[in-house]
């Protein structure tokens, strides 16, 4: 094997076994060890100058009690729950509103639609944050939403929409959105359009033609958007802690609040250890069902 | 027969609107005097102008800058390197793994990510700062960069650079003169993703940002967590318009590029 060749396999190699994989171990050791008043907070600590006595202390010493903990805490239980319950919900809502959006785009006349695309795509480059937060301006007691509806006569007092679960459907629908449209406007885009109308050539009216033809064809199209709102929501941080209230119990939010003011290092990264192993299944479906779809095509 | 009804047209409008009017409201409401975010009291520039006075939001944003531009170039190297090996490198030890490594970090949940480098970095001592964020953003972005490039070297023709190897250019004079300018779309919107997560990234920074270095998401963050504020509401507006403005020439920059391609190969085969 020549340098070049090694060089160009090893550099970006190392990098990610030094700063992806070997993080994710000291976190799987870490969730096995136990709290301590020391630097750092957790023991016990590998010692590898103690020899072979050193090595089996250490794995002596590590234990379940961490994930024993979390189940026996009501709190991370219905963390969990409630993490899944959010993310299937709003998936469900984000296709509901991108369907139709996706539909418009492809029926749109030829020459509107690269710009069609764009408006779709821009959102997804400005940050993410300041999408979440153009919320809270809007949903506030005091804010937007609540002074039309006032001023409109429909409500005679502030709705109270920030700080509940209904704010973090919102939130997550209008950020997660473009996910969903782009897969299901690429399948449609590709629909053949002789289909349809062979389809009520024979018969079918529009909308059993759309039930019939349009919806099946594009399933590929439902399925990738589906799983690329559902598995980014199911860790999400930064919505439930701006839009949703102390009732709002997602699993992203109690890992970097155990993390950052309980500074329980040992369980923080259970909590991690088990939200990945719930990631981990919506993850392998998607990539299977990316790999049927490419083979479909071949 | 492709109809457009007035189903879609509405559902177009609709959804627009839906995507569309936050951020409207959000700019607009950033002209406003008053000191009350909803109650309109007649335009100003102030809010502008106390954000440009605020000496921490200045240093975040350098901060932010730099370790965009520092982590975004470092990512661009890696992820196109780790593209071209997996696409072309042929088969080696661990190319599964690497496959792996490089799909996961895009997957996972930030807070994942975010958690398990810090505990690295106080494993091994490193104190938390700018070079921590750096790393941080690096190894997340590289990934990104790698998929967008090795979508573009699948698709390209491997028998130029086998040409010019056969016309005797050593094989890094073909990566440069023959593989490189061809990528060179996919590297710079490769670097253009990686620059903008990283300006953007919130929970790795919280994670792994020390006292001396927060970046401008972790300080949006804390001052919104108490409410809206109009001094927020004028930094996020100037942040669409620069986000805005950068999309737009960049498609036209792009559109250009493709219609003259176009050109070049109609003549081409013209001739």
């Amino acid at each position: 094997m020549n340098y070049r060749r090694l060089f160009l396999i090893g550099v970006p190699y190392v990098w990610l076994l030094a700063l992806f994989l070997v993080p994710f171990i000291i976190v799987l050791k870490i969730s096995l060890s136990d709290i301590a008043l020391s630097i750092p907070p957790y023991t016990p600590t590998l010692d590898l100058s103690e020899g072979w006595a050193g090595i089996k202390d250490f794995f002596s010493k590590l234990d379940f009690d961490n994930f024993l903990f979390l189940k026996t805490d009501p709190l991370y239980w219905k963390a969990y729950v409630s993490s899944l319950q959010i993310a299937i919900f709003s998936t469900a809502i984000t296709l509901l509103v991108g369907y139709p959006i996706a539909y418009g785009m492809a029926r749109a006349p030829e020459e509107w639609r690269a710009t069609l695309m764009m408006m779709v795509i821009l959102p997804f480059w400005t940050s993410f944050l300041i999408r979440v937060y153009s919320w809270m301006g809007i949903l506030g007691k005091e804010g937007f939403l609540n002074s039309a509806l006032m001023w409109l006569g429909i409500v005679d007092e502030p709705l109270t929409i920030l700080n509940t679960n209904t704010a973090v459907y919102i939130g997550i629908v209008y950020t997660y959105l473009p996910f969903m449209i782009l897969p299901i406007y690429a399948a449609l885009d590709k629909l053949d359009i002789s289909l349809l109308e062979a389809a009520e050539d024979l018969g079918c009216t529009r909308t059993s033609a759309f039930w019939l033809v349009t919806l099946p064809l594009s399933r590929p199209g439902i399925v990738a958007g589906s799983f690329l709102v559902f598995i980014p929501v199911i860790g999400e941080f930064v919505i439930p802690s701006l839009l949703g209230g102390s009732n709002t119990l997602m699993i992203g939010k109690i890992l970097f609040e155990e993390f950052s003011s309980n500074r329980d290092w040992p369980v923080a990264s259970a909590v991690a250890v088990l939200l990945l192993l719930i990631v981990v299944v919506p993850i392998v479906l998607f990539q299977r069902s990316q790999e049927r779809q490419a083979e479909a095509q071949k | 027969m492709r109809r457009f009804s007035w189903f879609n047209a509405t559902s177009l409008t609709l959804g627009f609107a839906f995507l569309y009017l936050p951020m409207l409201i959000l700019i607009i409401y950033s002209f406003n005097g008053g000191r009350n975010v909803a109650i309109w009291a007649g335009f100003s520039t102030k809010w502008y102008g106390e954000l440009f006075r605020d000496q921490a939001f200045l240093d975040a944003a350098w901060v932010t800058l730099r370790v965009g531009l520092m982590s975004s170039t470092l990512a661009t190297i890696l992820g196109t390197m780790a593209a071209y090996v997996i696409v072309r490198g042929g088969r080696f030890k661990g190319r599964t793994v690497m496959s792996g490594m490089l799909y996961a970090p895009i997957v996972m949940p930030e807070v994942i990510t975010g958690l398990s480098l810090l505990l690295l970095f106080i494993a091994i001592g490193l104190d938390r700062g700018l070079v921590t964020i750096v790393l941080a953003h690096t190894t997340f972005t590289m990934c990104f960069v790698s998929v967008v490039v090795s979508s573009r070297l699948v698709t390209f023709d491997q028998s130029l650079e086998e040409a010019a190897l056969d016309l005797g250019c050593t094989p890094w004079d073909a990566f440069k003169s023959v593989t490189l300018p061809i990528i060179a779309p996919a590297v710079i919107s490769g670097w253009l993703l990686a620059f903008t997560l990283s300006l953007d990234d919130l929970v790795l920074a919280s994670f792994v940002s020390g006292p001396s270095s927060t970046t401008l998401p972790i300080k949006i963050f804390s001052a919104v967590r108490l409410g809206v504020s109009p001094k927020i509401n004028a930094l996020s507006t100037l942040m669409i318009a620069i986000v805005a403005i950068g999309v737009i020439s960049a498609s036209l920059i792009n559109k250009r590029s493709v219609t003259k391609r176009l050109k070049d190969e109609q003549e081409a085969a013209a001739s």
